[in-house]
């Protein structure tokens, strides 16, 4: 038995895990294989995105990865002795990991690599695939891997949903000196945790889409803007920008191409604006991120006034596999005018929250029933938000409503970030709707006077409705001032912040009503 | 011999801030010093100023202006702007707790409110043993494993009341100087 070779266990080093004891569980798993003289051989993977049952252990067998979660380290010793090692059974032992319900049904496209591979080790990503997207890109010309793009339809992944080959089409064609490649790394809506995932569980695949839009486009610079809350992303992507320049995948002459490109993470500051692209640049510039009037759009005049292509994570981590497949396999998943994947987080009060990547037209009533399990609390689901703290409050009725672009727009919501944040019946949504425009006068910028003053006004408005102070006229104002700020503001946050204010005020008029005193005379 | 002071002269250049220590100031020359090559350094420097001083001291401020050839309203209005950048000292660990709607929908108002209640502070300020500064923040990436909070670069997820106290204890043990 002594001389078999050490068995693989996985322990995720990713963040999520991290929070509920993945380091206590993997340190556990070592002393206690020391103590028994078991050989081990331990890799800490991304998270495969059951986030429920982190710490999720996996064990490598003749038969595949087998899982077990949530593992605490008290449970280890018990896991040893029932033989966790050979894949054995134990209650808290959920078979092979590919076929549990939740993962076995979903289409992973871009996080195909995520919670298996080690995302400290280049040799393992290009075993799994990795770079061939690349590969394939320095065999054609930049026209043709914007066409690749362009013909997948791939949509912009940060909430916009603008496609993608437009916007690099057209830094291709504007003169520059110097053209830049800029990732929004700074994912800021609550109830997202995609790109955070990604960047710790596979962050080559971002460097890889980045590397191919610098040649798309013939920028030889890419920054990713990294919001400070990610030290954990931040480490890896140092860590994997380290090992793909010293293996010449970035930097000069890439893979013996001639092509350059250098990439830096710059990390943002705790400013929920700088997630609009123009206050990104600005904050990229060393500024205040204050949003700047378009035109000139990014892709003409963006960083450092030079044309620049700026995405989010997700998008240039799709770019790879349609490079590697082809337009026409990507753009074969999903519906109408939205194509490909979508990876959805489950989050706030459910019961199986987590990553759930599949192609366009699942509704929401699969993904918070058969993947989510329903609410964590065991009450009934009364609202859910989707798209982050500028997203719709969506009411049961609605749950059918497919993940679509375009179905999203038509009920007065925005598909975002893809993050959905479930409630139960405890919820008060007036209470959502104030902080709603909390946020917004917390986060403004300060630019545009809808959103710098509108927000502030508008909690003021809402506080007098909900005491009931002549609440038709109070509900009057509110609407016209959402109004104000829906036409009015200079970007998406003062333009947005109407949403989750009026679905709630639309779609659950009860939480505003002012409770009925007993009057003082009776 | 006059026992008058001697009369001040009011400098041409911009006062050299007297607050700073010989030694924090320094640090802030050499952070600048290492990073002003780069493009858009200033937020990269006040990032190095933090990790080095624990807070952007408002003396610094005029200090790294003149590294930078900029005008210290400018610096201080980018100080200013980025919730992170702390402009009160306090804290030997900074806890960051989630104020927004995935955590709220599984009792993050609660934690909050505990978080205030037992450390005695309000957000941005620090305990009495000066141990702890409390922060608020707006999502972490933890959303499916909500209440979360963040102890310096240390996420957690699924924190009840009975954990924050548990967490806040060990910070306290972990601080160097605070016997117990």
């Amino acid at each position: 038995m002594s001389a078999a070779a050490p068995v693989k266990v996985y322990v995720p080093r990713d963040a999520a895990a991290l929070s509920v004891g993945a380091q206590a569980t993997a340190q556990a798993i070592v002393a206690e294989a020391q103590r028994r003289g078991v050989p081990l051989e331990l890799i800490r993977n991304g998270s495969r995105g059951l986030l429920s049952f982190e710490p999720l252990v996996e064990v490598a067998t003749p038969a595949g990865r087998v899982a077990y979660g949530p593992v605490t380290a008290s449970a280890v010793a018990e896991l040893f002795e029932a033989g966790f090692l050979h894949g054995r059974p134990h209650p808290l032992a959920h078979g092979r990991t590919e076929e549990m319900g939740y993962l076995k049904t979903q289409e992973r496209l871009t996080f195909a690599r995520v919670g298996i591979t080690d995302p400290r080790s280049l040799a393992d990503y290009l075993a799994h695939g990795g770079y061939r997207g690349l590969r394939a890109a320095l065999a054609l010309a930049p026209e043709a891997i914007v066409e690749a793009v362009t013909a997948s339809g791939l949509r912009g992944r940060g909430g916009a949903a603008f496609p993608a080959g437009l916007k690099w089409r057209t830094v291709v064609g504007a003169p520059g000196a110097q053209k830049y490649i800029v990732c929004n790394a700074d994912e800021g809506d609550s109830g997202t945790f995609s790109d955070r995932m990604l960047m710790e569980g596979d962050p080559f695949v971002l460097l890889e889409g980045m590397t191919i839009a610098g040649l798309a486009c013939g920028a030889t610079r890419g920054y990713i803007y990294l919001r400070w809350e990610y030290p954990h992303a931040l480490e890896a992507l140092e860590a994997a920008i380290g090992a793909a320049r010293a293996a010449h995948y970035l930097g000069e002459d890439i893979q013996g191409s001639g092509q350059s490109f250098e990439l830096e993470v710059r990390v943002g500051a705790g400013a929920y604006i700088c997630g609009e692209e123009t206050a990104l640049l600005e904050s990229l510039e060393g500024k205040r991120g204050q949003v700047r009037f378009k035109p000139p759009l990014p892709a003409l005049q963006g960083l450092f006034g030079q044309p620049t292509v700026i995405n989010n994570v997700i998008t240039f981590a799709s770019v790879p596999i349609i490079l590697e497949q082809g337009a026409a396999y990507y753009q074969h998943f999903g519906m109408g005018r939205s194509r490909g994947t979508l990876p959805l987080q489950l989050a706030g009060n459910i019961k199986r929250g987590g990553l759930v990547e599949k192609a366009f037209g699942v509704t929401l009533r699969e993904l918070l029933y058969d993947y989510g399990g329903g609410s964590l609390s065991g009450r009934p689901i009364r609202a859910v938000q989707v798209g982050g703290p500028l997203g719709a409050y969506l009411p049961e009725s609605q749950f059918d409503t497919p993940v679509d672009y375009e179905a999203f727009a038509a009920i007065g919501g925005m598909l975002g970030h893809g993050g959905l944040v479930v409630f139960d019946d405890s919820v008060d949504l007036a209470a959502q709707a104030r902080y709603a425009l909390q946020f917004c006068a917390l986060e403004s910028c300060g630019k545009c006077t809808p959103c710098r003053l509108g927000s502030t006004r508008g909690v003021e408005v809402l506080e007098r409705l909900l005491a009931g102070e002549n609440a038709p006229r109070q509900e009057a104002l509110l609407r016209d001032l959402c109004e104000t700020l829906t036409y009015g503001s200079l970007c998406a946050l003062g333009g947005l912040t109407p949403y989750p204010v009026l679905s709630a005020l639309n779609h659950f008029p009860e939480d505003f009503v002012k409770p009925v005193r007993p009057s003082v005379s009776a | 011999m006059s026992s008058k002071p001697p009369r001040r002269v009011i400098p041409l250049t911009v006062e050299r801030e007297s607050s700073l220590s010989a030694a924090e100031e320094s640090a802030v020359v050499e952070v600048c010093g290492r990073l002003a090559g780069l493009g858009g350094a200033l937020l990269p420097i006040l990032h190095g100023v933090q990790r080095a001083l624990g807070w952007v001291p408002p003396a610094a401020v005029p200090v790294i202006a003149r590294q930078l050839n900029l005008s210290v309203a400018e610096v201080h209005g980018v100080v200013s702007f980025y919730h992170y950048f702390r402009t009160t000292r306090g804290g030997r660990h900074v806890v960051h707790v989630c104020r927004a709607e995935a955590c709220q929908a599984v009792g993050g108002r609660g934690l909050e409110a505990h978080a205030k209640r037992v450390l005695g502070v309000e957000f941005h300020g620090t305990t009495a043993d000066g141990a702890i500064r409390l922060e608020p923040v707006y999502c972490l990436g933890n959303c499916a494993l909500g209440p979360a909070l963040m102890i310096d670069e240390q996420l957690q997820g699924r924190v009840t009341a009975a954990r924050f106290d548990e967490l806040m204890q060990g910070c306290r043990a972990a601080a160097p100087g605070a016997g117990s």
